[in-house]
C-alpha cells in the first residue's frame, strides 16, 4: 500500500485541518499529547507512526544500533573473524591481546611475542617490538562460503603472511584466536535465540490464535495444556531432553534439536499474548464492523485483526530472544547444549571455569561481556517496541 | 411466553403525514424476539444460568420513520439493534424485513451466507468513534471495504463514490488517504455514517451514535443525520438513553425495560402523556435546561436497583421500583402486562389520535387508570 | 449596562459594586490561574488564566466541552495536577476551616503536610468514574474509616460508627452490611453515594465534583444530584461542580462558569447565564442543545468548526475560529478583556468592550428564536 500525501484544501474557508483525535472524547478534559498538525502526520500509517514513537526513545534506539551490529556479526562472521574456530598455534597458550599499531614505513602491524616462563612454570608473554607481523585489510586467508554458498577467501582484517597467527583479544588454552572464537560463538547463540523464537512463534501464534478466535470449548483446552506445560519445571526438562540428544548426531542436526528444546520456553508466553489480543479485539466495534461490512471470516483475521497486533508481536517477540540466548548459553556451560567442535558463547564461557584461568587470562571472560550486552540491548529494543505499539494512547 | 399473537401495533390504515414510504407494509416486523445470554463460570465454563437481555420484544419499524428506542443501561436496547443487525443470532422470535427486492425473509432465521445480501440494506452506526475505525486503514479503506467486499466498486470507481460519500456528509473527498487518527470525534463519527450509507442502505441502526460527542459537536452530527433521511429515504432505528435527543429526531419512540417494550407511541403523545409509570420517571429525571423549570413538575425518583436481568422479578418487571404497583396485581408470579392500547382511550384527548394515528401502547396493568405527567 | 474595564480584583470590585454592604469575602477565589503541561511538542496552556470565586453555602458550575480545562482546573486547587503538568502562575484562596487569613493552595508543595490536611478535610473531591476510584482491594468501610482517622481524631470504633452514619446518611440501605462490601460488589449509584460519603466523613467546607454523574444512568444521576443538593443543604457546604451537561447546571448551579481552551469565557447566576448570555460560545452552546418538551424537528444550532487541542489554540480569542460574531482584525489579534456587568457578571468578549466591538452587533439583541444556520463541519 502507499501513503500518498493529500493535497491541502482548496482555498480559505474550508474546515479546520483535522489535528489530534486526543482533544475528543467527553470523558477526557486532561491534556492529552499536542497535535503535531498537517497532513503529513494525517496520511502517516500506523507502522509510520509506531516508527516515529520509537525514535523518540533513546535507549530503544541505542539498543537497536547495537542489536543491528550483532546481527551484521551473524551473517557475515567468516569474513569478520581472520581465522577459523579451529586454527591455532601451541607455541601461543593464553597468550595476551596485541595492539594493532601503525608506522608509515610497514603500515598497519602489531608486535610479535617474547616469552619466558617463571617458577611455577607459567609463561609470560611480553610484547618483542623486533618482531613485527604485518596486517592488512581484505586479506585473503582461510576459505570459507559466504552464506554457506559463495566460496571465498578474503577476511576483514587478518596478517598478510596466511600462515601466521595474530591474537586481537588474546588466545585461548590451546592458541585458538579468541576474536575468531568470540564472532562465530555469538552467530550460533544469537541464531539459536532467533530460530528457537521463531519456532515457539510459529506455535504460539498458531494455538493462541485458534484459542482467541474460536474461543469456547477450544480455547478451554489449549489453555489448560498450557498453563500444564507451563508447570513442568524448565531446567530439569531441559537437561533430561538435552541429555538424551544422541552423542554421535552431526552438528547441525544438534543446533536444530537444541533450539526446538528451547523454544519450548517461548511459545506459552507468546501464544497467551496472541490469545488476548484476539480476544481483545474481537469486542473491538471495528471487527465487528468489518464483519458487517462483507469481509470474509479469513478477511476479517488476517486483514482487520492480525496487523492490529503485529507491531505488540514483534515486541513480545523481540522480549522473548534473550530468554532463549540465556537458556542456550547455560546449556552450554553445564556441557550439555552445544558441544566443541561447535562454539557458542556458552561453550567458550566453559573454558573460563577456574580462578586460576581467570587470573592468567582475563580475556576469556569476554564471551559473557557479549551475552550482557546483546541480552540488554534486546531487551531496549522490546521495550521500546512496546511503548510504541501503540501509537493512538498517550 | 412471548406470543407471537399478542397484539402488537397493527399498522396503522391511514396513512402517516408527510412520510414518502408506504404505510400499508412495514419494513421490518419482530415478533417475539429474545435473546439469552448463558452465564459461564467456573475452569471448564459449566452453564450456571442465563441473562435475559431480551425477552419477547414485538416492534414494528415502517418505512421512512425515525424509532427511538430508550432506555437505561442493561434494558437490552443495544442487543435488541445488534440483533436486527445480525452480529448477535436471536435466541428465538422472527425478524420479518421487506427487502427492497420484494421479497420477505426472517433475518432472525438466515444463515451467514444468505444474510450477506441484507446486510447491505440493514447497516449499524456505532457510538464509539474510536474503537469503529480500523486504525491501520485509510478512510478510503473503511469507507470502501464494504463495496470491495461485495464486489460493486473498485478502483477509480471506489474512489469516486467513496469521494461523493465523504462529500455527502460534510468531509473534503481529499481527506481520503488519511487515517483515523488524524480526526477528531466528530468527524469519525461522519466517517462511521459514511461507510454505513455507502451501501445504500434502507434501514441504519444508529446505537447511541452522538452519545461519544460534545455537546457543540452534537447538534451538528444530528442535523446530518436528519439531512440525510430526507437525501437518502432512510429509516433510523435510533438507540439512546439520552431523551432529549430522542424527542428531537424521532418520531415515535419505544422504552425498553429489562429486555421488554414497556410503552410504545408517537414522540409527542409519549413525551406528553406517558401512559408507563417507568417513563413518566425517566421523564422527570432528565435534567431540564433552564433555571427556571426547576422545581416544577413532577418529581419521580425511582430507586437505585436495577433488578439482576438474569433473575427478573415476576410478574411486571418494573414493580420493584414503581410508585403504583399494587401487590396483588404487579408482583402476582407469571407473564407481566403485554403493551396494549389503554382500555380507555378517549379518557384522555387527543394522545390516541396523534398525527400520524400511532396507537398508544404501554404495558401496565394500570395504563388506563393513573394519571401520569409529561414533559 | 455597567461596563468597567476590567481590573485585578474584579470579583472582589463587583461585589462591593453589587449589595453595599459588606459581603463576607468568597470561601475560595482563583484568580489567574495558569496551570501548564509542559511536554516534547511544547507547552500545552490547559488552565490560561482562570478566574472564579465559590462562596459560602454557594454550588457553583464550571461548564465546558473536552479540553477546556475545567478538570484541570479543580485539580489544580488540591495539588492533584499530574506531572508534566505544574501551576505556574496565578493564586488560589481558600478561607475554609477555622483560617484568619487565607491561604494560598497554589503556593503550597502538593505532597506537603499542610495540602494533605485540607485535601480530604477541608476540601474534598467526587471524580467521574466511581468504580475507578474506590479501591477494589479494600472493603467501603476500610476506605471510609481510612479517611475519618486521616483527619479526625477517632479511635477505631468511634470511626466506623460514623463511618456507618454516613453510609446512611447517603442513603446506601442497610450501611452496617455495606460497610463490609467491595465496590465491585456495588451498583455504579452505589458506589458513587459511597464516594461521596468518603468525601463528606470529615464535615469539608468545599465539595469538589468532577463530572460526577456523567457514567451514570438519568434515573440515578437525578438522585445523585438530590443527594448533594440535600447535603448541602443540611451541613451548609460549598460545591463546585464541573459538568458538560447544561441541564444539570440549570437543575443545580447558583451560578456558572463557562470555559472555553483553558479561559473563562462568561460567569454569572445561573438565570442570567441562560437567559441571557452575553458570550458568543455560551449563546451558541445553548441552542445547540435540544431542549425537553420543544417537540420533534427542532433544527439544533451548530457551532462550526471542532473543540480545538488545548494546543493549538488560536491567537486572540480562542474561540473566534468558531464564532459568528468574531470581527476580522479585531477577534483574531486581541485577547478579549473580561467586561464586568454586575456582581459575579462577566464576559471575556470584545463585543462589549467599547471602541472595539460595534454595539449594533451584540448578539444578544437579536431575538433568540431565530437561528441562524452554519454550514456543516463537524
Amino acid at each position: 500500500m502507499t501513503v500518498q500525501t493529500t493535497d491541502p484544501l482548496p482555498g480559505g474557508g474550508g474546515p479546520a485541518e483535522p489535528g489530534d483525535a486526543a482533544a475528543d472524547g467527553t470523558a477526557d478534559d486532561g491534556p492529552g499529547r499536542p497535535a503535531r498538525n498537517g497532513a503529513r502526520r494525517a496520511s502517516a500509517s500506523q507502522a509510520r507512526l509506531v516508527w516515529w514513537s520509537f525514535r523518540r526513545h533513546k535507549l530503544a534506539m541505542a539498543g537497536a544500533v547495537v542489536t543491528v551490529f550483532f546481527l551484521l556479526v551473524v551473517i557475515f562472521a567468516e569474513f569478520l573473524a581472520p581465522f577459523s574456530t579451529s586454527k591455532l598455534d601451541s607455541d601461543y597458550t593464553y597468550a595476551p591481546p596485541q595492539v594493532p599499531k601503525f608506522s608509515f614505513s610497514e603500515g598497519l602491524y602489531v608486535e610479535g611475542y617474547a616469552w619466558e616462563q617463571d617458577e611455577d612454570l607459567r609463561i609470560h608473554y611480553t610484547p618483542d617490538p623486533e618482531q613485527k607481523i604485518s596486517l592488512e585489510f581484505f586479506v585473503r586467508g582461510e576459505e570459507y562460503e559466504l552464506f554457506g554458498l559463495i566460496p571465498m577467501d578474503r577476511h576483514l582484517l587478518g596478517p598478510s603472511d596466511p600462515d601466521a597467527m595474530v591474537y586481537l583479544l588474546g588466545s585461548d588454552r590451546v592458541g585458538r584466536d579468541q576474536l575468531s572464537r568470540l564472532i562465530h560463538a555469538t552467530r550460533i547463540s544469537l541464531s539459536v535465540g532467533l530460530v528457537g523464537v521463531v519456532l515457539a512463534f510459529a506455535l504460539g501464534v498458531v494455538l493462541g490464535g485458534i484459542s482467541g478466535y474460536f474461543g469456547g470449548r477450544t480455547d478451554t483446552v489449549i489453555q489448560r495444556f498450557i498453563e500444564f506445560v507451563m508447570a513442568v519445571p524448565t531446567l530439569p526438562l531441559w537437561l533430561g531432553m538435552t541429555a538424551a540428544i544422541p552423542v554421535e548426531i552431526g552438528p547441525v542436526r544438534r543446533y536444530f534439536l537444541i533450539s526446538l528444546i528451547l523454544s519450548l520456553l517461548a511459545w506459552t508466553t507468546l501464544a497467551r499474548e496472541v490469545r488476548g489480543r484476539f480476544l481483545m479485539l474481537r469486542q473491538e466495534d471495528f471487527v465487528t464492523s468489518a464483519w458487517l461490512d462483507g469481509a470474509s471470516r479469513k478477511g476479517v483475521m488476517f486483514r482487520h485483526m492480525l496487523p492490529s497486533f503485529t507491531s505488540h508481536l514483534i515486541a513480545a517477540l523481540t522480549l522473548s530472544i534473550p530468554g532463549v540466548i540465556l537458556a542456550e548459553t547455560a546449556l552450554s556451560w553445564l556441557g550439555l547444549g552445544m558441544r566443541p567442535p561447535v562454539v557458542s558463547l556458552g561453550v567458550l564461557m566453559n573454558d573460563a571455569t577456574s580462578v586460576r584461568v581467570i587470573d592468567q587470562a582475563p580475556w576469556l571472560l569476554l564471551p559473557g561481556l557479549v551475552v550482557v550486552v546483546v541480552v540488554l540491548a534486546l531487551n531496549f529494543v522490546g521495550d521500546g517496541l512496546r511503548d510504541a505499539a501503540d501509537p493512538y494512547r498517550t | 411466553m412471548a406470543d407471537p399473537t399478542a397484539p402488537t401495533a397493527p399498522t396503522a390504515p391511514t396513512a402517516p403525514a408527510g412520510s414518502g414510504g408506504d404505510a400499508e407494509t412495514p419494513l421490518l416486523e419482530i415478533r417475539g424476539l429474545r435473546m439469552d445470554y448463558p452465564i459461564r463460570h467456573g475452569m471448564f465454563g459449566r452453564h450456571i444460568g442465563t441473562v435475559r437481555a431480551v425477552t419477547g420484544v414485538d416492534l414494528t419499524i415502517r418505512p421512512g420513520e425515525t424509532l427511538g428506542l430508550v432506555g437505561e443501561s442493561g434494558c437490552g436496547k443495544t442487543t435488541l439493534g445488534r440483533c436486527i443487525v445480525r452480529t448477535l443470532r436471536p435466541t428465538a422470535g422472527t425478524i420479518r424485513y421487506h427487502a427492497r427486492d420484494g421479497r420477505v425473509v426472517d433475518l432472525a432465521a438466515l444463515g451467514q451466507r444468505e444474510l450477506r445480501r441484507y446486510q447491505r440494506e440493514v447497516r449499524l452506526v456505532f457510538q464509539d468513534p474510536f474503537s469503529s475505525l480500523n486504525p491501520r486503514m485509510t478512510l478510503l479503506e473503511i469507507i470502501g471495504d464494504p463495496l470491495r467486499n461485495n464486489g460493486l466498486a473498485q478502483g477509480k470507481e471506489l474512489e469516486r463514490r467513496v469521494g461523493e460519500m465523504l462529500e455527502l456528509v460534510g468531509l473534503p473527498p481529499g481527506y481520503m488517504r488519511r487515517y483515523p487518527h488524524a480526526f477528531s470525534g466528530g468527524e469519525r463519527q461522519r466517517v462511521n455514517i459514511a461507510r454505513a450509507l455507502i451501501m445504500r442502505p434502507r434501514l441504519v441502526v444508529a446505537d447511541e451514535p452522538v452519545s461519544a460527542l460534545d455537546v457543540s459537536v452534537r447538534a451538528s452530527i444530528l442535523n446530518l443525520l436528519r439531512d440525510l433521511q430526507e437525501e437518502l429515504d432512510l429509516t433510523y432505528l435510533f438507540i439512546s438513553h439520552d431523551l432529549s435527543v430522542v424527542e428531537n429526531i424521532c418520531d415515535r419512540v419505544a422504552v425498553m425495560y429489562l429486555g421488554n417494550i414497556v410503552e410504545l407511541a408517537g414522540t409527542d403523545a409519549l413525551y406528553r402523556g406517558p401512559r408507563h409509570p417507568y417513563t413518566e420517571a425517566l421523564l422527570s429525571a432528565v435534567p431540564r435546561a433552564d433555571p427556571r423549570l426547576r422545581g416544577s413538575g413532577r418529581r419521580i425518583r425511582l430507586s437505585d436497583d436495577l433488578p439482576d436481568p438474569a433473575a427478573p422479578p415476576p410478574g411486571c418487571a418494573f414493580h420493584t421500583r414503581c410508585h403504583y404497583a399494587k401487590a396483588e396485581t404487579c408482583a402476582a408470579p407469571g407473564a407481566g402486562p403485554v403493551l396494549l392500547p389503554p382500555p380507555d382511550p378517549s379518557g384522555r384527548g387527543g394522545t390516541a389520535a396523534g398525527p400520524a394515528a400511532t396507537p398508544h401502547l404501554a404495558a401496565c396493568h394500570f395504563a388506563g387508570d393513573l394519571s401520569l405527567t409529561g414533559v | 449596562m455597567p461596563e468597567m474595564s476590567k481590573n485585578p480584583t474584579g470579583v472582589a470590585a463587583a461585589e462591593a459594586a453589587g449589595d453595599g454592604s459588606a459581603a463576607p469575602p468568597p470561601l475560595l477565589e482563583i484568580s489567574g490561574l495558569r496551570t501548564h503541561f509542559t511536554t516534547r511538542e511544547g507547552v500545552v496552556k490547559a488552565v490560561d488564566g482562570v478566574d472564579l470565586a465559590v462562596g459560602e453555602r454557594r454550588t457553583v458550575c464550571v461548564v465546558g466541552e473536552s479540553g477546556c480545562g475545567k478538570s484541570v482546573t479543580a485539580r489544580s486547587i488540591l495539588g492533584l495536577v499530574d506531572r508534566p503538568g505544574e501551576i505556574t502562575g496565578g493564586s488560589i484562596l481558600w478561607r475554609g476551616g477555622d483560617r484568619t487569613s487565607p491561604v494560598d493552595l497554589a503556593k503550597l508543595d502538593p505532597h506537603g503536610e499542610e495540602l494533605r490536611r485540607i485535601r480530604g478535610g477541608e476540601i474534598s473531591m467526587v471524580f467521574q468514574e466511581p468504580m475507578a476510584s474506590l479501591s477494589p482491594m479494600y472493603t467501603i468501610g476500610d476506605q471510609l474509616t481510612e479517611t475519618i482517622r486521616l483527619h479526625l481524631p477517632m479511635t477505631k470504633a468511634e470511626a466506623k460508627d460514623h463511618a456507618i452514619a454516613m453510609l446512611r446518611k447517603v442513603g446506601i440501605p442497610k450501611p452496617e452490611q455495606r460497610f463490609n462490601a467491595y465496590s465491585f460488589q456495588l451498583s455504579g449509584g452505589m458506589c458513587q453515594r459511597a464516594m461521596i460519603a468518603i468525601a463528606l466523613a470529615c464535615g469539608p467546607g468545599l465539595l469538589i465534583a468532577d463530572e460526577p454523574t456523567t457514567a451514570l444512568d438519568v434515573t440515578i444521576q437525578a438522585r445523585i444530584l438530590d443527594l448533594i443538593a440535600s447535603l448541602q443543604e443540611s451541613s451548609g457546604m460549598s460545591v463546585m461542580f464541573i459538568t458538560h451537561d447544561l441541564g444539570v447546571v440549570a437543575e443545580i448551579a447558583d451560578e456558572v462558569v463557562v470555559m472555553y481552551l483553558g479561559t473563562v469565557v462568561e460567569r454569572g447566576p445561573v438565570d442570567e447565564i441562560f437567559h441571557d448570555p452575553k458570550h458568543p460560545y455560551t449563546q451558541a452552546l445553548l441552542d445547540s442543545v435540544p431542549a425537553m418538551g420543544q417537540g420533534r424537528g427542532q433544527r439544533l444550532r451548530q457551532i462550526r468548526g471542532r473543540v480545538p487541542h488545548p494546543s493549538e489554540r488560536a491567537e486572540g480569542c480562542p474561540f473566534h475560529p468558531r464564532c459568528d460574531s468574531a470581527i476580522a482584525g479585531v477577534c483574531d489579534t486581541t485577547e478579549p478583556p473580561e467586561t464586568v456587568f454586575g456582581p459575579d457578571r462577566t464576559a471575556r468578549c470584545v463585543l462589549y468592550t467599547p471602541g472595539l466591538g460595534t454595539p449594533g452587533n451584540v448578539p444578544g439583541d437579536t431575538d433568540p428564536a431565530e437561528e441562524r444556520e452554519v454550514p456543516a463541519n463537524g
